[in-house]
């Protein structure tokens, strides 16, 4: 029960943002005697305020939020680990300025530098994976750094050295593998703060554009409907409840499993 | 100390001036030129070589930045394109409220998370830890910008306690706070308990016991005041997490504070503005952390003699 039902509301979220590419979706078509329509027999989620299938968007809207979450977790882990490695295995003034370099990026807080960036970039998914990435990367690369200082004095790292492995291979063969396991767990969470983050700036309207459907947009345009369709608020909001309550539950129970002091989700300094 | 003073200063210092290099390029990262989008493409041409050689977009970039640097110490932070009024004069015109929204936060973040943290440590394996760990959960993974028309939703649609958004009379700020603040919670309380279950296995503690001292007074007196200091730290952090949030909950509920501006001046294409509003929020950060980080060295002596990180 407590790994099935949010193991299952992930692979529901998959399943949903995949078959929306293959089902016969109108997520933008427009019925005005079903304006702000409740939910029926016919239409699961009802309408919303320009006569849209509610249902439709939010499959659509999983969709959105998967592209977005696989793309930026993917690109900052890339980034930032890549980053980090070379480095703190490099080391000297190099990873002076590195250090320097993420603790001005840390120093903006939380989703703000996000925020400023989607807005000056303008609206579209692609400058939201780009702002999202600019702030997301910075994490992943703190976490491998402390990890390759931890790691790049053991013995197998030196024994690779004194046989003269190449220092790429050495990162790829005897780095890489030990710091996996963190990477994972702090990746896991990363999903559902990219989840949050997407919605939230389709919410602030700096997000996908208009016609396009994502779950932060639906609960700006249903916020303004409250009183006289809260179906509008629900659906979307209980998906992307559903969808991060999941992973972090996940989330939790694999940082259990592998058992990795998570230096980077307490907040401490490295 | 005075060592690991002047270190932590030169350190900020650094920072400080990354922040502000990274807020001055973020014009210059907007795709075309900046002026054709601010003023729109109705604007006459001297309109916009006026607004050109205004903000220095007619400089090379670093006498722009010298000259960006230079103003920044006269606290000048420009004028309003969109208001025409100086942006520090609308930047002190909101802070009140930010100021308010974020203490009223902190609030409710203190007054939830002690209680459920200590009640979950001190009952740990029961019903007790397990809900307020749960209860912890939610807060944790539910969005403010979903949390909080909820939270108009029932309280003031349905039940009519508080009012729906704006700024007026003290019941208003009710509702803004519980939605920043819980996001808070969720984390301080999971902070709370797991310092205080390592602080609760300490030899003093069991003394404490031995001695027959009353059970609320080992735990308010010796264990809490022990496992506060994590916490604090903590909570330095994440109050970045808060300003961030503000922005948001600010938007959500229409509260006339810094997010707000930050948000109306993106919309309205008012770039001074909105490089001011980041540049303010992202300071106000790093010197909370600095006298986070300032205020545990001198409470723990073993940060200042280490040398720090």
């Amino acid at each position: 029960m407590r790994f099935w039902l949010p193991a299952g509301i992930l692979a529901a979220w998959l399943v949903m943002a995949l078959a929306a590419q293959f089902l016969p979706l109108t997520p933008n078509a427009i019925e005005l005697p079903q304006i702000l329509a409740s939910p029926s027999a016919t239409s699961w989620l009802g309408h919303d305020d320009l006569g849209r299938q509610i249902a439709d968007r939010l499959l659509i809207g999983a969709c959105t939020s998967l592209l977005v979450s696989v793309w930026v977790v993917g690109l900052s882990l890339l980034v930032g680990t890549l980053f980090g490695t070379s480095t703190a295995y490099h080391g000297g003034w190099w990873d002076k300025l590195a250090v320097q370099l993420v603790d001005i990026f840390l120093a903006f807080p939380g989703i703000l530098l996000a925020i400023a960036l989607a807005g000056l970039l303008g609206p579209g998914i692609d400058n939201v994976v780009i702002a999202l990435t600019t702030v997301g990367w910075v994490g992943y690369a703190r976490l491998s750094r402390a990890q390759v200082l931890s790691l790049k004095h053991r013995e197998h790292v030196q024994a690779a050295e004194a046989l003269g492995s190449s220092r790429w291979c050495i990162m790829r063969r005897h780095l890489l593998p030990l710091m996996a396991a963190p990477l994972i767990v702090e990746a896991t969470f990363g999903v559902a703060a990219v989840v949050i983050a997407e919605a939230g700036l389709s919410f602030l309207g700096l997000g996908v554009q208009p016609p396009q459907a994502s779950w932060g947009a639906m609960i700006r345009d249903g916020s303004r409907y409250m009183l006289v369709a809260p179906h509008m608020v629900l659906a979307p909001g209980v998906a992307i409840f559903a969808v991060v309550l999941s992973i972090n539950l996940l989330g939790d129970r694999l940082r259990d499993k592998l058992d990795t002091k998570m230096t980077a989700k307490t907040g401490t300094p490295s | 100390m005075l060592s690991y003073l002047v270190q932590r200063l030169a350190g900020a210092l650094l920072v400080i001036l990354g922040v502000v290099s990274i807020v001055f390029l973020l014009v210059h990262l907007i795709p075309g030129d900046p002026v054709e989008v601010m003023l729109g493409e109705s604007a006459s041409t001297a309109d916009r070589a006026a607004l050109r050689a205004s903000l220095g977009l007619d400089q090379p970039l670093a006498a722009q930045f010298l000259d960006y640097l230079g103003r920044l110490l006269h606290f000048d932070l420009g004028t309003s394109i969109h208001q025409r009024r100086a942006v520090s004069e609308l930047l002190l015109e909101r802070l009140p409220a930010t100021g308010l929204l974020t203490a009223a936060s902190l609030a409710v973040t203190l007054l939830l998370a002690l209680p459920l943290g200590i009640l979950a440590a001190v009952r740990k394996d029961t019903s007790w830890d397990t809900g307020a760990m749960g209860f912890s959960m939610l807060g944790a993974s539910i969005p403010n910008f979903w949390l909080g028309p909820l939270l108009i939703l029932v309280f003031s649609l349905w039940l009519g306690w508080f009012p729906v958004s704006g700024r007026e009379g003290a019941a208003s700020v009710v509702l803004p706070a519980l939605t920043l603040g819980t996001g808070l919670t969720a984390v301080l309380s999971r902070m709370v308990r797991s310092s205080m279950l390592e602080v609760l296995g300490e030899d003093y503690i069991r003394t404490a016991r031995a001695k027959g001292l009353p059970g609320h007074r080992i735990i308010l007196r010796h264990a809490l005041r022990n496992a506060l200091l994590p916490v604090i730290t903590l909570l330095g952090l994440q109050l970045g997490a808060l300003l961030a949030g503000a922005v948001i909950t600010e938007t959500v509920f229409s509260w006339p504070g810094i997010g707000l501006l930050t948000i109306e001046a993106i919309q309205s294409r008012d770039y001074p503005l909105v490089q001011a509003c980041v540049l303010m929020i992202s300071l106000v950060y790093v010197a909370v952390n600095l006298f986070t980080d300032l205020a545990y060295a001198r409470i723990d002596p073993r940060i200042r003699l280490g040398g720090g990180r």
